[in-house]
């Protein structure tokens, strides 16, 4: 099937350069672009800041760019799955930056649609709403969160029309959608692109406008 | 005292917060959510059949776990164990779950916790020990939840009260408690004050004040 819009995998992460700021769709190995991550790994760029919920397993997916030191900071929410990172911030390796799930995921929202912060009741009067403003609503405590944006978005969606229409497949969809309005470049990593057209238009969830590249695992 | 196994601990506890959800579902739907450990084992134990089970990495309707020959890697829940969709169930991206809990549209949740204290502070995301190194989706739960239900065995693995008199370890939420839960008795925090519900067959009153450091209230 022909897009404008297909590049092979390798081209497609050479566009990431140092230093970059990086978005990684997925929760677990659920919704994880395997073939951009790999890619990522052996291309060796480096200093690179990941914005991602966890960091996969040691050596394992995301965990590999750890594992090859081409990693500066982490942006995220759950980095147990992964006792390298605790590590390697222990060391002062790398630098972390803990969020809350549903705040990092609002954040990165929030960045996709055009709202720089926002308050939250989530997270107050605890550690990880240390030097942000708090200000009361309805009588409740609110941290004030700003939007998590990023230089490029990896993302995974299950089908892709010619034009990047995206849909997802169950809960293989969690971050890649939002994700997929919050970079200035976003790489979808399909399983299969179809004829424009052949997605039914009410279901699909990331319309084309968000998506600059699409490739596909083995070419 | 008679002392109960660990596993015996667990079920009682998941049982208890089953039966009082299904309690609850007698007046209508009710939509919950599960943390990892004896909160997923309430699924189990509830009957009715209003309940709806949320898991925030973007699902509701979530069904039974997936037996082995039919698990799928990409339908998995918040704790990443593959699981079952149930009629009816949909799938959302991370920003519309969370939306869905930090909205006040899910009823209840069951959650561990290292500690709970007589304020209702619950602390339940990080030991300190530079180990750890994730909050993932408890601070958004607890606080954006109608009911914040703990599942917790009463005494940590050293012997110690984990309901405290004040929390010890830095904490997920302010006040955010509703009802505890542990294999010798059932507590609500009603007008500030924690009251004692249910009490175990194998324990006296007297017993658990021992064993029990939080100050609470015998109606």
């Amino acid at each position: 099937m022909y897009s404008d819009k297909y590049s092979s995998v390798t081209d497609a992460i050479a566009k990431v350069t140092r230093g970059s700021r990086v978005m990684v769709g997925s929760f677990g190995m659920a919704g994880y672009p395997g073939a951009l991550i790999e890619a990522l790994a052996d291309s060796g760029i480096g200093d690179l800041t990941i914005i991602s919920n966890d960091l996969g397993a040691p050596g394992v997916g995301l965990g590999r760019l750890l594992s090859n030191n081409q990693i500066r900071g982490l942006i995220g929410t759950y980095y147990n799955w992964n006792p390298e990172v605790a590590t390697a911030y222990n060391e002062g390796r790398i630098s972390v930056k803990l969020v809350p799930q549903g705040t990092f995921a609002e954040a990165i929202r929030a960045a996709g649609v055009g709202i720089p912060a926002f308050f939250t009741p989530t997270a107050a009067g605890t550690q990880l709403a240390e030097g942000k403003e708090t200000r009361r609503f309805d009588d409740r405590p609110c941290v004030l969160e700003e939007a998590i944006h990023a230089d490029v978005a990896l993302i995974k969606a299950y089908k892709a029309d010619e034009l990047g229409n995206l849909v997802y497949y169950k809960t293989a969809r969690n971050f890649n959608p939002v994700m997929a309005m919050a970079a200035d470049l976003v790489i979808a990593e399909v399983d299969e692109i179809v004829p424009s057209g052949s997605l039914d238009p009410e279901c699909v969830i990331t319309p084309h406008i968000y998506v600059d590249v699409l490739t596909m695992k083995g070419n | 005292m008679q002392t109960i196994s660990e596993q015996e601990a667990k079920e009682r506890i998941a049982r208890t917060i089953a039966r009082h959800f299904d309690q609850e579902a007698e007046a209508g739907r009710l939509f919950i959510n599960l943390g990892v450990g004896i909160p997923t084992m309430v699924a189990n134990y509830v009957t009715s059949p209003r309940i709806y089970v949320q898991a925030e990495n973007g699902m509701l309707g979530v069904g039974c776990a997936a037996p082995e020959d039919r698990q799928d890697h990409d339908l998995i829940n918040a704790g990443r164990a593959c699981v079952t969709e149930t009629p009816g169930c949909s799938y959302l991206d991370s920003a519309a779950s969370f939306g869905m809990i930090r909205g006040g549209h899910v009823d209840a949740t069951v959650i561990g916790a290292f500690e709970v204290d007589q304020d209702a502070n619950i602390a339940n995301w990080i030991i300190p020990n530079g180990k750890q190194l994730g909050v993932g989706g408890a601070m958004d739960l607890v606080s954006g939840a109608r009911e914040v239900v703990i599942a917790m065995q009463h005494l940590s693995k050293t012997g110690k009260s984990k309901l405290v008199r004040k929390c010890s370890l830095p904490i997920t939420g302010i006040g955010e408690a509703d009802m505890v839960v542990t294999e010798y008795a059932v507590f609500v925090f009603e007008h500030n004050q924690l009251i004692l519900r249910e009490t175990a067959p194998e324990i006296t009153l007297e017993e658990l004040r021992s064993i029990t450091e939080a100050d609470f209230i015998v109606p």
